[in-house]
This record gives C-alpha cells, sequence and structure tokens, in this order.
C-alpha cells in the first residue's frame, strides 16, 4: 500500500515523509485533485497558520476530492493542522471555511500559559483508539501549536495545557492528531505504523 | 500530566564540523555533526539545535547540506541558524529539514524580519536568539556572536520580539557562557516571567544541579548546552533521570 501526503507547501512534509521511510512504507507526494481522487490512503501534515493550509486547499482545488476520498471510506491521518482544519471553522482565521467533516470548531488555547503549547506533554486515553494500540500510558509526544479543539465529541485521547483539548481523533476512517507523531520519536512511530496498519 | 522540560544539545558549527571554544576564541574540533545527532536523538534528548557560527555567505550552501544530513537523522524537533538575515534564509534552512529557525543580530537590526518568518511558518517556528549580558542593573543585548553591545535592555528586546511574533525564547547568558558555572538563573527568570512563549535557557551547564535550579528558580521550559554532552560529562540519560529523581518533569526514554 502506498500513502498519498497531501503537499500544500507545509514544513512538516520532509519529516513525514522520512519518519514513513524509517518504517519502509512508501509515499508519494501531490497536490493534484486527480491523485487524491485515486489515493488509497491519505496523510495530512501541517504546520504553521491555519488560514495557509485552507487557502492552499482552495487555490488547489483539493477540498473537494479530499472531502470525497473521506466520505468513501479512505484512511486519513491529520496531522497538527491537519486535524484542525477537519472541523468547521478555527479560530485562528474565522473568516475561512474548514472542511466541516467534524461539527466543533477550534479554538485558541486559553491565556495563562505559555504558547505556543510547545514541546513534549502526556495525553490521557477516553476511550479504546486503535491508533492508539501499544502506547503506553504517560507515553510523551511532541505538541507545536497555539489553537486546539477543546470540544471534540470523537476525541479518543485528550491532553492538556491551560484547557483540556483533543490530542487524538478517530471516528471511522478518520484519524488525526495534534502532535506531531514524525518528531514523537518512538511513540510517534508507533502511532504511523498503526495508521499503516488500519489502512492496509 | 503536564509539558515535560526539555533538554537541548545544541550543535555549534563552522558549516561542516561540530566546534567548540570559549567566546569564539580557540575553536577547536568537537566532532561529526550527523554522528553526534544520531547519538542524541538514540540518548532521548527533546531538541537539537544546530547553528553555523561562521555564518558566513560562501559556506552556507555546506551548512544546508549539514542540516538535511543531521534532518535525517532525527525522530525530534531540529531547529536551526547562525547568520540567519532575510526570509529567503529562513526559507532555505527550513527546507533542508529544520523545524524552526532562530534569528539574532539581524532581528537586532530588523525586527520586521520575525514577522516575516513567522507569517510564512508559524510563531511555533520562529525561535528569537538574545545573548545577554549583566551591565549594571540590567542586561545589555549582544550582537555578532556576543562580542557587540546593542545597547538595548534584553527584558524590552525579548517582549519586543514576542510582539513581533517570535513563538520561543533562546536565552543565552553571555557572562555565563563556556564558564560551566551554572546557568544565569536570575537573568532566565526575569525573561521567563517578562513573555508569555517558552524561553530556552542556555550558558554555563555543567553538574545536573544546574538544570534542577535553572528549571526551578528560573522558570525555564528548556536547557540547552553544548560541551558537556559532546565530551560525554554529561549523558543525556543520566541527567534526565536525576532531574525525574529530584522532582522535575521530563520526558524519560524507555
Amino acid at each position: 500500500m502506498k500513502i498519498t501526503i497531501l503537499d500544500y507547501g507545509a514544513g512538516n512534509v520532509p519529516s513525514v515523509e522520512r519518519a514513513l521511510q524509517r518504517l519502509g512504507v512508501e509515499s508519494h507526494r501531490t497536490s493534484s485533485p486527480e491523485c487524491i481522487s485515486k489515493a488509497e490512503a491519505l496523510l495530512l501534515p501541517g504546520v504553521g497558520h491555519y488560514a495557509a493550509l485552507v487557502r492552499a486547499l482552495d487555490e488547489k482545488h483539493l477540498r473537494a476530492p479530499l472531502i470525497d476520498a473521506i466520505h468513501r471510506g479512505v484512511p486519513f491521518l491529520g496531522i497538527c493542522l491537519g486535524l484542525q482544519v477537519l472541523f468547521k471553522l478555527s479560530e485562528e482565521a474565522s473568516e475561512l471555511r474548514g472542511l466541516n467533516l467534524l461539527p466543533e470548531i477550534v479554538s485558541a488555547l486559553p491565556p495563562g500559559v505559555k504558547l505556543p503549547h510547545m514541546g513534549w506533554n502526556q495525553i490521557e486515553k477516553k476511550r479504546e483508539s486503535s491508533l492508539l494500540s501499544g502506547i503506553d500510558a504517560g507515553a510523551y509526544f511532541y505538541f507545536a501549536h497555539s489553537y486546539a479543539a477543546l470540544d471534540s465529541n470523537d476525541t479518543a485521547a485528550t491532553c492538556s495545557h491551560g484547557a483540556e483539548f483533543a490530542a487524538v481523533i478517530e471516528q471511522r476512517n478518520i484519524f488525526a492528531v495534534q502532535f506531531h507523531p514524525e518528531k514523537s520519536g518512538d511513540s510517534g512511530a508507533r502511532i504511523l505504523q498503526n495508521f499503516l496498519r488500519l489502512a492496509a | 500530566m503536564s509539558l515535560a522540560h526539555r533538554i537541548i544539545p545544541c550543535l555549534d558549527t563552522d558549516g561542516e564540523r561540530v566546534v567548540k571554544g570559549v567566546n569564539f576564541v580557540g575553536l577547536r574540533d568537537a566532532g561529526d555533526p550527523v554522528a553526534l545527532a544520531a547519538r542524541y536523538n538514540a540518548e532521548g534528548a527533546d531538541e537539537l539545535v544546530v547553528l553555523d557560527i561562521a555564518a558566513s555567505r560562501d559556506r552556507r550552501p555546506t551548512f544546508l547540506e549539514t542540516i538535511r544530513r543531521v534532518a535525517a537523522q532525527l525522530a525530534i524537533p531540529l531547529t536551526a541558524g547562525g547568520g540567519i538575515r532575510t526570509l529567503e534564509d529562513g526559507r532555505a534552512v527550513v527546507r533542508a529539514g529544520a523545524d524552526k529557525v532562530t534569528v539574532n543580530t539581524a532581528a537586532v537590526e530588523r525586527a520586521e524580519l520575525i514577522s516575516e518568518l513567522s507569517r510564512e511558518f508559524g510563531a511555533q517556528a520562529v525561535v528569537l536568539a538574545i545573548d545577554a549580558k549583566r551591565s549594571g542593573d540590567h542586561w545589555d543585548v549582544m550582537v555578532r556572536g556576543g562580542r557587540e553591545s546593542a545597547s538595548r535592555d534584553a527584558i524590552e528586546w525579548a517582549r519586543m520580539g514576542v510582539a513581533a511574533g517570535a513563538g520561543e525564547i533562546l536565552l543565552t547568558s553571555v557572562d555565563r557562557d563556556g564558564t560551566q558555572s551554572g546557568f544565569d538563573v536570575t537573568l532566565t527568570a526575569a525573561i521567563s516571567g517578562a513573555v508569555t512563549v517558552p524561553v530556552i535557557a542556555s550558558g554555563g551547564a555543567k553538574s545536573p544541579a544546574h538544570f534542577v535550579e535553572v528549571f526551578r528558580e528560573g522558570a525555564a521550559d528548556a536547557a540547552l548546552a553544548a560541551s558537556i554532552f559532546h565530551d560525554e560529562v554529561q549523558s543525556i540519560h543520566a541527567l534526565k533521570q536525576f532531574l525525574a529523581s529530584s522532582g522535575v518533569e521530563v520526558r524519560l526514554p524507555c
């Protein structure tokens, strides 16, 4: 199986490719609607500003094929902004529409803590999750973000920094993580491996 | 459950090789950046910083190649910088595989550089490096490798840099750098209390107790060191075990 990486210009695409390579998996990056329509499994990395991702999806005409693929049941993994874009909208650029596959909104983490939420933090499992299979309680993951989904109903695990937020989302074929598995050492590699297994 | 304090080894390079020396004097070879990166990744470092301290224009392609080779070794975040003067310099470093870019002298001269990088890559990718030196009742910002005073208050500059879009501060005490007499805890606490972004303390680390101090009393979010790790004076794994046993939250690798 081949993983299709949506390349909208995010900085972390090469890291994701390297992480997949280390797991012995073939991936190819694309920004073409046709390739997304034909994908067997989709990965959307993201880092930086929410608006950059949404604008790129629209300018490159990737929104419709991406939503179609997810509706057809193609396994999808979103990373960081790739999680946030699944929601209706984000306070980071509330004039733009998200993919609206999940009904809630993405909000700013509350003041009173150091922001961005940057570094290694632990997650708390909220329900059974295939993506978290084999992940020990207390495992650390690398986060780098200032916005988060504070009240998603599809949360498999949460993290807390000023407020509790969705760290892992799992809903049928939709998988998403707020942290960066490609930067999270062995625990991160395990998450990617789990996704590959689920997508196969 | 809370954010772990980060331990960050730093590779000062001449573009190609890791070098060390006190205050840029008597630089000597300290190893191959790729081998060191692989070692730190395996030992449980939380991030890695690679700096081009020579920062000469004609060696830049060599440094970018070093970033590429180092990034290939890592399953942890990579920060790179040294001599970043323009948005295009920052882009080149990110394209080579860095997750974050540090800016220093050029940002002091033109704070807009911070905003430009922040708009393009997000605040989480922009690290403002501040070299601070005690001057009477305050700390002066030093530029050009810590050699020249910018006649600017370090706390003020930290606040301005964050307002301009920096997502993190890499704070080096010029007074402590290379002395191995411990981090400047007072300086670190002053900057950490003045800004809302994470602060990485740097300069003066030797013993594990120094790290406990800077996290506890200095309110640092991360601590950076170079030679004690390169020379194997201190293993990252043992340091983290010491921190954990002292009640400092760290990510202990399995």
